[in-house]
């Protein structure tokens, strides 16, 4: 009986305990993300934001979730029930099932698998499943046109996006996510990697639904798109999906790109500040980003969009791929050599 | 014990998805299962410690593929009633494919079990997991061995992709494209003349 | 396209000076009032909640000529009046549709005796339409809540008149 104890209860225990210490600060981050998107968002257009609930508007987040839990679900006569409830769960469940490898600090992950990027690929691409999923449940127009829009988009950006994980591969030579952030490589390998950065965060805009690229949404001319049927919890969760993987994107292209839990630009006099916050600066270093771009810019068209991922990204970074791994062979610089 | 359970409870979804795309009454159910049905295989390969054909099947099938399936199914308005009115008629075929490929596994099984010489002619060894990953396993298998093949095969795909192309690309005579760059590129000096017009001289 | 349009369009040189512009709005002064905390000022001929006001002795100003009542283009004024047990004239029923009104103030303009007067109070919101049709009481207690602001803007406006 100690047996079992030992080698199942235990190890459940620690996973769960470790699950606990991600999805927790992950959820009251993504709390505060929508009040700081609220806030920057109104400092741009020289606004308060909210100030009323709490001091400095606060507990905004807070009150907000009271307001969509008290709420009635309403399900559209004509709706396909399962798959209408099933939509806004597997968003959910997708954009925190992400989490799992992706590395906070040194040996602080989940699961540090081998495949973790194409790991992260393949969650972020089947994230488009919710949108369809629910546009077409909802037996709505609006809704369909949106999960459409959510399909095509999603398509067009995967490939480039795809391109650009592979650049980044060249110079680590590992698909793990701990190795690619502790792989080091030559300061014009970084020099190299900024279009591909400045790809993969326009690349993320669009994966993440947001403006400009928030077509599937587009509330001026689809009017909420493949959420318009939506009401309280079920609403809640796509908020939260969205939320949590604008926080997962941004989780990405840090490891990616801006050296992950490692101080910046390898100083090694800031190493006392301990690598989970390093990691968190940089992932709202992101996060300003998006929202920097909504507050920016206005919404893309359908087609200039399938235009920019198709004609644009897709033969650009075909053509940094080639260009980054000649110019690592011919330094000798290629990892695993 | 754990990973047995695991393997029938994959398996079985596996299965029993896989029965319910070709049963479904609706077509979009159907896609939904055979996703469920993608995702349950990659599971499945996950067990089998092939991570990264795992994830490249659910980011290939899953991510892209089934998408496009769901999203032409969506679109078109199928009227599965009447298709289903055919499903007697293709039976006795269908069923022909389905047991040639089942006697074919059996064979395969049987010869592999009789001859004794049938392990060594496994095309190379599955090296240890822990010496290298499966990522790089498969990338020194396909980038010597098989690299004519693996060649061919994207050489396929290209023709494939080329022959798609022309094959629904028609030029529209009347279709009127927008050209961004010269769009951009306008410049008011280009466009735009102000003119001081003198009291009573009019414009010429 | 020229070489340099070329270059500036391959750096997103537009897209940087619009995300720079958006950035500096930042550190402007926020021009919104935290509305309930804070209100904007009011002009002394601001015409917002309808009120009856008194003389300092506490007697109704209102000698009911009607006036009014008939300049009223909303008709949203409906007055009776009867003489008091003293022999003066003075309304026993004024009643004001604040649905009607239109906040012209020429019921303002029309009183010799500046009894009813729009006063600067514009917070009256409220959950029923049967709160809106005010009576006389309550248009009295309307110009005993805010005679201070009233009369203030009424002494700060006469000398345009």
């Amino acid at each position: 009986m100690a047996d079992l104890f030992t080698t199942y209860v235990v190890p459940v225990l620690w996973i769960a305990l470790k699950i606990m210490m991600i999805v927790v600060p992950l959820l009251m981050g993504m709390a505060y993300l929508t009040y700081a998107e609220r806030k920057i968002l109104a400092a741009m257009q020289m606004r308060q934001g909210p100030m009323v609930v709490g001091m400095y508007g606060l507990l905004q987040p807070f009150a907000d979730a009271v307001k969509l839990l008290g709420k009635e679900t309403i399900i559209p006569t004509g709706a396909n029930k399962f798959v209408f409830v099933m939509a806004p769960m597997l968003t959910f469940v997708l954009s925190l099932v992400a989490w799992a490898v992706i590395p906070v600090s040194d040996g602080f992950v989940i699961a540090n698998i081998n495949v973790g990027v194409l790991y992260l690929f393949a969650i972020s691409s089947m994230g488009v499943y919710g949108i369809l999923m629910a546009g077409w449940a909802s037996n709505s127009h609006y809704a369909f046109l949106g999960g459409l829009r959510a399909a095509a988009q999603m398509v067009s950006y995967e490939v480039s996006m795809g391109l650009v994980l592979v650049t980044v591969l060249l110079t680590t030579g590992s698909l793990n996510l701990s190795q690619i952030v502790t792989a080091e490589h030559p300061w014009w390998v970084s020099l190299l990697l900024f279009p591909m950065f400045v790809i993969f965060v326009i690349s993320a805009l669009a994966e993440t639904n947001r403006s400009p690229f928030d077509l599937p949404e587009g509330e001026s001319e689809l009017v909420g798109g493949f959420n318009v049927e939506y009401s309280s919890m079920t609403f809640a969760l796509f908020f939260l999906g969205e939320y949590m993987n604008m926080i997962l994107m941004s989780g990405m292209t840090s490891i990616l790109f801006l050296g992950g839990w490692l101080p910046p630009f390898g100083i090694a006099a800031l190493g006392f500040i301990p690598g989970p916050i390093w990691f968190a600066l940089k992932v709202c270093f992101v996060l300003f980003i998006f929202i920097w771009a909504r507050g920016t810019m206005p919404r893309y068209r359908y087609d200039q969009l399938m235009r920019l991922g198709w004609k644009v990204f897709l033969p650009f970074t075909l053509a940094w791929v080639v260009l980054m791994a000649g110019a690592l062979l011919y330094n000798n610089a290629l990892p695993g050599m | 014990m754990i990973e047995a359970i695991f393997f029938y409870i994959f398996s079985a979804v596996l299965i029993l998805s896989a029965a319910m795309v070709v049963s479904a009454r609706n077509p979009v159910h159907a896609v939904l299962f055979l996703i469920l049905a993608f995702f349950n295989a990659a599971s499945l390969f996950v067990m089998l410690g092939a991570e990264f054909i795992a994830m490249t099947l659910v980011i290939v099938y899953v991510g892209a593929v089934a998408v496009l399936f769901l999203f032409v199914v969506m679109m078109l308005d199928i009227n599965f009633a009447e298709l289903r009115r055919g499903m007697m008629k293709h039976l006795p075929v269908g069923g022909f494919v389905g047991v040639v490929l089942l006697i074919e596994l059996i064979w395969l099984y049987v010869t592999s079990q009789i001859d004794p010489s049938a392990a060594s002619r496994v095309a190379s060894p599955v090296p240890d997991a822990n010496v290298i990953t499966n990522t790089h396993a498969l990338g020194q298998v396909l980038y010597t061995q098989y690299v004519y093949p693996f060649q061919i095969s994207g050489l396929i795909l290209l023709v494939a992709m080329i022959g798609a192309i022309t094959l629904t690309l028609r030029p529209l005579p009347r279709a009127r494209r927008q050209n961004v760059s010269k769009q951009v590129s306008r410049e008011v000096k280009d466009v735009l003349k102000v003119i001081k017009v003198e009291t009573g001289a009019g414009v010429e | 396209m020229s070489f340099a349009k070329s270059v500036r369009s391959f750096f997103l040189v537009e897209l940087v000076r619009g995300m720079a512009l958006t950035f500096s709005y930042m550190f402007r002064p926020r021009v919104t009032l935290n509305y309930p905390f804070e209100k904007g000022p009011l002009s002394p001929r601001f015409r917002g909640e309808l009120a009856l006001r008194r003389y300092p002795s506490g007697e109704e100003r209102c000698i009911a000529c009607k006036l009014c009542e008939a300049v009223c283009p909303a008709q949203a004024i409906t007055i009776e009046a009867e003489p008091r047990a003293d022999g003066s004239r003075r309304t026993t029923r004024f009643d004001i549709d604040m649905t009607k009104c239109i906040y012209c103030g020429l019921c303002q303009e029309s009183c010799p005796v500046d009894s009813i007067v729009l006063g600067p109070n514009f917070e009256y919101g409220t959950e029923t339409h049967a709160e809106l049709l005010y009576n006389k009481q309550k248009l009295l207690d309307n110009g005993d809540r805010w005679e201070a602001q009233i009369a203030a803007n009424i002494s700060a406006d006469v000398k345009y008149r």
